[in-house]
């Protein structure tokens, strides 16, 4: 019993006000979307609000559970975990239930759970013990290798299955390694990929290379001491460069400006390559070899957008990035969306009072778009309010993980960070329409059992961690 | 403590910095930028389907078959109703005020956002005075749809009907919702997906109301109704029109095939129905009128009712007989009023005998083709009886029988051919022999065809040795014909040096005396046929015929089945002989109106 109470004394009950607030609010908000004046219509048209409430109090109880497991069981159990999460993702592809077009459920009697929700906290405990090992950090190659290997393989069974959006969450985990010593040099160069396969979407091939071959020749400007150097390589381009554009424009080269270009680039890096080795200057080939990785890069991303992606998934980003309209798919339910949080204007229209939301121009209206309905019953205020608590809620987590003694114990707070804040930004995101639409909930609120069980196990572990933390030094 | 520590603020720095923009964006939609809140007033959408138009249908000469008219639905929006004179709409729509309540209660009850449809397919009477009136109506809308019309009513068992979709469709094809029709059965099934078009769409602005305010976005994203695709058949209407005037009083089937192509020029299943009685309201109504009449007017006799074929199948036995060389055309076998053995007795008709393989078919002996048959299931060529009987099977199969023979109309039956083990099962493996089963020799027994499959035996004969496909559409419009079927000459398995034999036995069995058919010649043009008489345990026997002409260069092929006729030659020769003559000469010869006289007035639709 003592050890009971010590516990309740230790828990942070500021983290668990926050999460029960969010709660609270988010049931709210589904009672509100399926709210419906004709008594007639309460019964036959869903039963979500029950089924949440179900739902939060499955939640609870597991909360309750984890309070009284001994904390050393998870990161004993993290592998063993993990690589049961990694079978039942295996399992779903195989003898999952279709819904949407992706095959994601598995049905236990009439319940249908999502395994890649709960593989999140399953990949997160099996980060966390990896690095916490004796004198690993994440800036040896080794380390860097096997915490990839541990965050890439759930979502590469969950492409399979295939959805998209719970693939991309596990890229958030970057910045848990970050925060273990991943270089930033790293990072932003996995960052700029990112902003070369959007760019390379958008524009022409010509343009992103031409970006290309400046960004190389700002870094290589900045990185040699010597400016006169950097002089010569832009001498040199201009020269390649202008006679081909010339002739091209005259005529007498028949053929796509982007070929002319790259053709320039390659005669311009072949003389400064000669030209460097012959004065023996420092980086020119570093500089070389990142340009034509990335024009390699460039051609690869035409292969995955046009191969990989699927159809629906390619037509979201291409509306996103404006080279396509489609109202009646997707850029009409993300114009309903900014039309629905519009329209709560300051101070909202107050609780069941939404009619974009009654009247269901918003699709998945309980799931992926609660946030509509937040935004046009509460207004900006209460957004305000909402975003307020849920960074609250992901600060005091950051505190809390840094101030675990155990490295297991901040990398997995970490961890949920990251996870919780990924979620937030990009499901609010979309439907603000700052980032395209890819089917992920918004924690703690959106209607469905496997997320909210999921949060809740991934959060309470974390805050029985950090309950315990001056019990053991794991 | 560890050297990375400081990165915490970078990390706190930039999800604060995700927070603010992610504020700022809420600030701009929610606060600074008020047009978000108007369209919401205003900006909400609906999409109307434009439904298109079916595809037309022609005959083989491009005479229309099948076209459409206008039908109005009245649908109902919950939201924009207001009170109205409703004693003064139920006068004009001929319903009860209790029929309307009913239906304004269940349409709420569907959607209430939606317009839901109240009255299906208006008369255009009941359209025409309601539209005068529609403004004292609000809330009360209409849809155009179009309806089937037939500008010849023919053909109906090969047309098919147009149905509402059903819940089972809709979740298997996404293409159709709830209201939608599609074809339930005939071509309009086979050839749904040309036939049908494509839906169009039209998005509209609603209020939160759900009145129209205009087109969204000034209808740049509307898509047209495009009209489904006209198909022309293979049929002739003119002889499918004649085909059916000569079967309205007999219960039973006619298939014409052009044997060259495999093109079907008549196909008639009778009794048949007015394809005009399935359209529309009246359809359910009608439909099980039909249903109840106990001669089965839906069932399509053509490809589905399973007869055995009687003397029309000595024909191919004899074939299987010369091209295994069990028999010769020169063999003779002798007939004493029928064969018999040990344990078998077949009767047959009074006629000469010995006889020769041509004579045989003439004359339609039994015993000789018992005889032919015993030689092929004996035949010591073959380890067993069980493989000589497979050998003999396989030949059957080429034939296009005891499958369906692929025609492009669903519900097609296979037929029943039995198989070896069928025998084992009956009689024990190695305990039946050719005797046992001497029936099939003359078409008895257990082997069962479809009267197409003996339409394309017709065919085959006249063909010497080949079939193709037999199809009902002719070519879709803008469709590369080459895609739409099959046209491989499916060849089987006799030498066609054989098949003259059996067209000389056939010409003579309609042209020479002492042939079975010979009431039905023509006088110009040589018709090669075969009667046939299909037992029947429930009462007469049923008169069969296959014939095909003119024997050079062969036009048409055709079978014909009456129900309770008895003898061939007594009903289906003769219907044949005159389709045969109407389809080549265009006309019936004045001294053979008689006969058109005859099978138009007889009647044996009350044998049943």
């Amino acid at each position: 019993m003592r050890r009971r109470l010590n516990l309740l004394a230790e828990a942070d009950w500021l983290a668990i006000f926050l999460f029960l607030v969010l709660i609270v609010f988010g049931w709210l908000n589904i009672y509100s979307v399926n709210y419906n004046e004709s008594s007639t219509t309460f019964f036959t048209t869903s039963n979500r609000p029950a089924m949440q409430l179900a739902w939060i109090g499955i939640s609870l109880v597991l909360a309750l559970l984890i309070f009284v497991t001994d904390s050393r069981f998870f990161s004993f159990t993290a592998y063993p975990l993990y690589a049961f999460s990694l079978a039942v993702l295996l399992l779903v592809i195989i003898a999952g239930k279709e819904v949407n077009g992706s095959k994601s459920w598995i049905m236990i009697g009439p319940v249908g759970l999502q395994p890649a929700e709960f593989a999140k906290v399953t990949t997160i405990l099996a980060l966390a013990r990896f690095l916490s090992g004796y004198n690993v950090k994440a800036n040896s190659r080794k380390n860097i290798f096997f915490s990839f290997l541990i965050i890439a393989l759930p979502p590469i069974f969950i492409m399979l299955q295939p959805d998209f959006g719970s693939t991309i969450v596990y890229g958030s985990l970057l910045i848990v390694l970050y925060r273990e010593g991943l270089s930033g040099w790293l990072l932003l160069l996995i960052l700029f990929m990112a902003g070369i396969f959007l760019a390379s979407l958008v524009f022409s091939k010509f343009v992103v290379l031409l970006l290309l071959v400046l960004v190389s020749l700002l870094i290589y400007g900045v990185n040699s001491k010597n400016k006169k150097n950097t002089g010569y390589a832009i001498v040199i381009l201009l020269a390649a460069l202008v006679p081909s554009l010339l002739l091209q424009y005259l005529d007498f080269i028949k053929a796509d400006s982007f070929i002319v270009l790259l053709i320039a680039v390659i005669l311009a890096t072949t003389t400064y390559i000669i030209l460097a080795l012959s004065k023996k200057l420092k980086g020119v080939v570093l500089m070389v070899v990142f340009l034509y990785a990335f024009i390699g890069f460039v051609y690869s991303v035409d292969f995955v957008f046009h191969n990989i992606l699927q159809k629906h998934q390619r037509e979201r980003v291409e509306i996103m990035l404006g080279l396509k309209s489609d109202p009646w798919g997707y850029e009409y339910n993300v114009n309903q969306s900014k039309i629905a949080i519009g329209s709560g204007g300051f101070t909202g229209r107050g609780f069941l009072q939404g009619p974009q939301t009654k009247l269901k121009y918003v699709p998945e209206q309980s799931t992926d778009f609660i946030f509509c309905t937040i935004g046009e019953e509460w207004g900006f205020l209460g957004s305000l309010a909402f975003v307020a608590v849920f960074i609250g809620l992901i600060i005091r987590l950051i505190i809390i993980a840094e101030r675990q003694r155990s490295k297991f114990s901040r990398i997995y707070g970490y961890g949920v960070v990251s996870i919780l804040f990924f979620h937030f930004a990009v499901n609010i995101s979309m439907t603000l329409a700052l980032f395209p639409v890819i089917g992920i909930p918004l924690p703690f609120i959106s209607y469905g059992g496997s997320s909210l069980m999921s949060f809740t196990v991934m959060l309470f572990i974390m805050l029985k961690l950090d309950a315990t933390r001056k019990a053991y030094l794991i | 403590m560890d050297q990375f520590a400081g990165r915490k603020y970078l990390i706190g720095a930039f999800i604060l910095l995700i927070a603010v923009i992610i504020v700022f964006r809420l600030f701009y939609l929610q606060v600074y930028d008020s047009t978000y809140r108007l369209s919401a007033e205003n900006n909400s959408r609906r999409v109307e389907i434009v439904y298109p138009a079916r595809g037309l249908v022609f005959d083989r000469n491009g005479q229309l078959i099948v076209h459409n008219q206008p039908s109005y639905d009245l649908k109902i929006a919950p939201f924009e109703l207001a009170p109205f004179d409703s004693v003064e709409l139920c006068s004009i729509l001929g319903i009860d005020i209790q029929t309307l309540r009913n239906g304004i209660h269940k349409v709420k009850t569907i959607d209430r956002e939606r317009r839901n449809p109240f009255i299906k397919q208006l008369s255009p009477e009941t359209f025409g005075r309601l539209k005068e009136q529609q403004y004292k109506f609000p809330g009360f809308y209409f849809s155009e749809r179009t309806l089937r019309k037939y500008k010849l009513e023919i053909g109906a068992h090969l047309l098919g009907y147009v149905s509402e979709v059903d819940s089972s469709l809709i979740k298997a094809d996404s293409y159709y919702e709830l209201g939608d029709y599609y074809g339930a059965s005939g071509i309009e099934k086979s050839y749904e997906n040309y036939l049908r078009g494509e839906k169009g769409r039209r998005f509209r602005l609603i209020d939160v109301r759900g009145r129209e305010q205009g087109a969204y976005k000034e209808g740049r994203y509307d898509t047209d109704a495009v009209r489904g695709k006209n198909i022309t058949l293979t049929i002739d209407s003119d002889l499918q029109a004649f085909a059916e005037q000569l079967m309205q009083n007999y219960i039973g089937s006619v298939v014409a095939i052009e044997p060259s192509t495999g093109e079907i020029l008549a196909f008639v299943s009778a009794p048949y129905y007015n394809p005009s009685l399935l359209i529309g309201r009246i359809r359910e109504e009608n439909f099980i009128t039909l249903q109840k009449d106990s001669l089965e007017p839906l069932f399509n006799r053509t490809i589905m009712a399973m007869y055995p074929p009687g003397s029309t199948f000595k024909t191919v036995n004899g074939l299987i007989g010369l091209n295994e060389g069990v028999i010769s055309p020169s063999t003779t076998f002798p007939c004493r009023m029928g064969y018999y053995a040990k344990g078998v007795s077949m009767k047959c008709h009074a006629h000469a005998s010995p006889l020769n393989f041509v004579e045989a078919v003439q004359n339609s002996c039994n015993a000789y083709f018992a005889h032919t048959y015993k030689n092929i299931i004996d035949n010591n060529k073959y380890p067993t009886t069980e493989d000589a009987f497979n050998k003999w099977r396989e030949y059957i199969v080429s034939f296009g029988f005891g499958n369906p023979t692929g025609i492009d109309i669903p519900s097609e039956k296979p037929g029943f051919i039995p198989k070896s083990s069928y025998y084992n099962r009956y009689y024990r493996k190695g305990y039946w022999k050719a005797h046992t089963i001497i029936s099939n020799s003359i078409g008895q027994g257990e082997i069962l065809t479809t009267p197409l499959q003996n339409a394309n035996l017709a065919a085959i004969i006249a063909n010497k040795g080949y079939y193709i496909v037999p199809h009902i559409v002719k070519n879709i419009e803008g469709i590369d014909t080459a895609d739409l079927h099959n046209h491989d000459k499916h060849f089987v398995m006799v030498d066609s040096s054989f098949f003259k034999y059996v067209a000389d036995g056939m010409d003579y069995a309609v042209n020479k005396p002492g042939g079975t058919a010979l009431g039905s010649r023509l006088q110009n043009i040589t018709i090669c046929g075969k009667t046939g008489t299909a037992e029947n345990p429930h009462g007469e026997d049923h008169s069969v015929f296959i014939a095909f002409a003119p024997k050079e260069n062969p036009q048409i092929a055709i079978s014909v089945y009456v129900e309770y006729g008895k003898w061939g030659a007594s009903y289906a020769a003769p219907i044949a002989s005159l389709l045969i003559e109407k389809y080549l000469t265009d006309t019936i010869a004045p001294n053979r109106k008689y006969i058109e006289q005859r099978m138009l007035t007889s009647k044996l639709t009350d044998k049943q």
